[in-house]
């Protein structure tokens, strides 16, 4: 179990019992698509980053463009340092389980994460140890996630890495895949060649 | 556990798991998805299959094998092999194997657990596996007297045995193509009524196949049931010559005379002689006029003018009279017919099998001679039938008068027992009796759709071997409950030792690899002792008899 600050990657600005956004502390470090991340501490609860998005802090008014005489990209950033302050970058995680003391549970906990909990990424026995079972499958299939299969290969490739044999854990993950997408075959079809 | 080919992980209990039950019906038989580690390479139709229900277990057999999808696109494109993860995660999921299991059997539905035909099937999910030793001894029984050894269950190495007492009742029947080991089996069978002592054995032995020696495809020679049970079979013989330019010592040589046969013997040769039926009838009319010795006068009758006066009497034409008698000439060339009254054949015979022994009737030179088959067989088991009855009735309900039972083996079955004849030949009336008179027959045929089919549906318990005719399957299957998804395992049954055994002696039908027969292993299985080997027990008896011997 981490316990470092060093992978917590921002705080939960907004939050329900399926899915929550967290800003992150620095400007474009979002955790990628399909990361397992775990919020906060009296009900560790783990999500799948389905989203990220950076914009302007202040609603009113939107990012404008500001290179059009730059050579380079950085020379927009030189020119204006205080861009870097007035832009942020948040993600929305899909929920897609919880701990109970070791245990895992594949499903959404009662509560919503509360506001302001860290959020953290996890690191590969954490990832390893929740993708242990394919249940995670259906809450994250059932999720209201946009390019949701993009998510779903995302983070098989990421659970596959962690465990011993990748490819007999790609296998047992898409046999669950295939039940839970009967009758999907064009879907799973997709969601497979792009795991191959 | 023995199975043999180890394929399968050992589930709890000690059962080896197939699938689960997902579907089905009492009359289609139950589906079942097979688990993920089963190859359905390794799932053979006529495995026997054991169902754990909730409350009993149900034993069957499996009749269908099918590739299956959830989803029809993956007819229209099936994944190609340069994508191995979407063919592992596809196979097992969206295309699945099943099987189909017709449950025979169920056990536990009493308070005796003993099992029973099955009248209801297995609820959803029910764990499905490959029976077990235990399942088959609870089935089919342990090796014991009333039970013969007789093969394995396909991939298993459980002794599967025959209730030889209930087989025994009825008259039976072994079929197949040729070289499916009919013959292994029929001498088999014999041995085991022979052990078992249920009844006597006449075998009308065509081929020299079950007195002395058989021939095998591997051995060349394997033993036949004279040289393993010497005391209790006796050897006759229609041609003591070849006997003896074989080697074979032989009990009784069969003669008959022309004075002893009756038209009714030469009625079963209509057909193989082509006579039309008024020429056969014509032959009783003959027996009337010139009395018992109408075969002899009948063939020694002057030609001319003469003949056509007898045909006048007869009232026939001429030239059908002359048709039966080139016919009836024939009998001429046999060195067994004698003139006047021959042996008394039926006599010696009777009193073989009185004493409780085993005759086998060799054709020698005559074995591939079928109207001398049918002849002798026809002629001699007429009138010990005949006997049978008289003493059947003497016996008047007395079981302890009551005559030996006696099996008597016929080959060629199809020749006696032929729609156009069955009805009125002796086989026909013994195969319809059942055990009326005590006698039963066992039939041994290739061509199963030639034999009529009420005789078929009278015999007990059918053994069949490969059969490639569709007629043929039909009638071996006929009138028995599921023969459609029989008729799947029955076709499929490997080229040799390999069998479907069926009916009143089993409790279901099962496919059994037959059990070896030729090996010195498999004499002493059967109590054979070598000819050394009883001189030293022999030898050590008398030492503990008598002490050691001083030489």
């Amino acid at each position: 179990m981490v316990n470092g600050s060093e992978w917590r990657v921002g705080e939960v600005i907004e939050a329900s019992t399926s899915e929550f956004t967290a800003q992150c502390y620095r400007l474009y470090e979002a955790p990628d698509i399909g990361s397992l991340v775990l919020c906060g501490e009296q009900i560790p609860t783990y999500g799948i980053v389905c989203e990220a998005t950076t914009q302007s802090i202040d609603p009113g008014r939107s990012a404008i463009p500001r290179g059009l005489n730059a050579e380079r990209e950085s020379d927009v950033f030189s020119s204006n340092p205080q861009i870097e302050r007035l832009l942020y970058t948040s993600f929305r995680a899909a929920i897609v389980g919880y701990r109970d003391g070791d245990l895992v549970l594949h499903y959404p906990p009662l509560s919503a994460p509360r506001m302001y909990s860290f959020v953290r990424t996890c690191d590969s026995d954490e990832i390893a140890d929740f993708s242990e079972t394919h249940e995670f499958l259906a809450t994250l299939l059932n999720a209201p996630i946009h390019v949701q299969d993009h998510v779903v290969t995302s983070f098989l490739r990421q659970a596959s890495a962690a465990h011993a044999d990748p490819q007999q854990y790609l296998v047992g993950a898409g046999k669950s895949l295939a039940v839970a997408l009967t009758g999907q075959l064009p879907r799973l079809s997709g969601i497979l060649r792009s795991l191959e | 556990m023995n199975h043999t080919n180890g394929m399968y992980p050992v589930e709890a209990g000690g059962r080896m798991p197939l699938g689960t039950v997902v579907s089905g019906s009492l009359s289609e038989g139950v589906k079942v998805r097979l688990d993920d580690g089963v190859s359905i390479e390794d799932v053979k139709v006529g495995t026997f299959v054991s169902i754990q229900g909730h409350r009993s277990r149900f034993l069957g057999v499996l009749t269908e094998i099918e590739l299956l999808s959830t989803d029809d696109g993956i007819t229209a494109a099936p994944p190609d092999a340069s994508r191995p993860l979407l063919s592992q995660v596809l196979s097992g999921t969206v295309a699945y194997n099943s099987i189909t299991v017709e449950p025979m059997l169920i056990i536990g539905a009493d308070t005796m657990n003993t099992a029973q035909p099955a009248k209801t099937i297995p609820p959803h999910f029910s764990r499905v596996s490959l029976a077990d030793e235990e399942d088959i001894q609870m089935v089919f029984g342990s090796e014991d007297a009333g039970h013969f050894y007789i093969g394995n269950p396909m991939d298993m190495e459980v002794r599967l045995c025959l209730d030889i007492n209930e087989m025994v009742k009825r008259s039976n029947g072994v079929f197949g193509k040729s070289g499916t080991g009919k013959t292994f089996l029929t001498r088999l069978l014999l041995i085991g009524i022979l052990q078992n002592g249920a009844a006597s054995n006449l075998i009308f032995d065509m081929h020299g196949e079950y007195g002395w020696r058989g021939s095998s495809e591997h051995t060349n020679e394997v033993k036949g049931l004279k040289q393993l049970f010497s005391s209790r079979v006796a050897v006759f013989t229609l041609d003591p010559e070849s006997a003896s330019r074989r080697g074979i010592s032989t009990d009784y040589e069969i003669s008959i005379g022309y004075d002893d046969i009756e038209p009714e013997d030469v009625d079963i040769l209509r057909d193989t002689w082509g006579l039309s039926d008024v020429a056969a009838d014509t032959a009783h009319s003959l027996r009337e006029k010139f009395g018992v010795s109408w075969l002899r006068m009948f063939l020694e009758h002057p030609s001319g003018e003469d003949f056509n006066v007898l045909a006048g009497d007869m009232n026939v034409p001429t030239s059908t009279l002359r048709a039966l008698r080139n016919r009836l000439m024939q009998l001429r060339r046999f060195g067994f017919i004698t003139e006047g009254r021959g042996g008394n054949s039926v006599n010696e015979i009777l009193n073989y099998l009185r004493r409780g022994m085993h005759v086998v009737l060799e054709f020698g030179r005559y074995g591939n001679n079928i109207d001398a088959y049918l002849l002798i067989a026809n002629l001699l088991t007429r009138r010990i039938h005949d006997r049978y009855v008289r003493m059947s009735e003497q016996a008047s309900g007395d079981a302890t008068q009551q005559p030996r039972p006696l099996v008597i083996t016929i080959e060629e079955a199809h020749k006696f027992l032929s729609p156009a004849i069955a009805r009125n030949t002796i086989f026909g009336n013994i195969a319809r009796e059942m055990r009326k008179y005590n006698v039963t027959l066992l039939v041994v045929d290739q061509r199963p759709s030639g034999i009529d089919d009420e005789v078929m549906s009278q015999l007990g318990t059918k053994i069949a071997c490969l059969l490639d005719n569709e007629r043929d399957t039909d009638a071996v299957l006929s009138g028995v409950s599921g023969s459609r998804k029989l008729r799947t395992v029955l076709a499929r049954l490997e080229s040799n030792r390999q069998a479907l055994v069926f009916g009143h002696a089993l409790p279901m039908p099962v496919v059994i690899q037959t059990r070896e027969y030729g090996s010195a292993e498999s004499y002493r299985e059967l109590g054979f002792i070598e000819a050394a080997e009883l001189k030293a027990q022999v030898d050590k008896d008398m030492d503990v008899l008598f002490g050691p011997s001083a030489c």
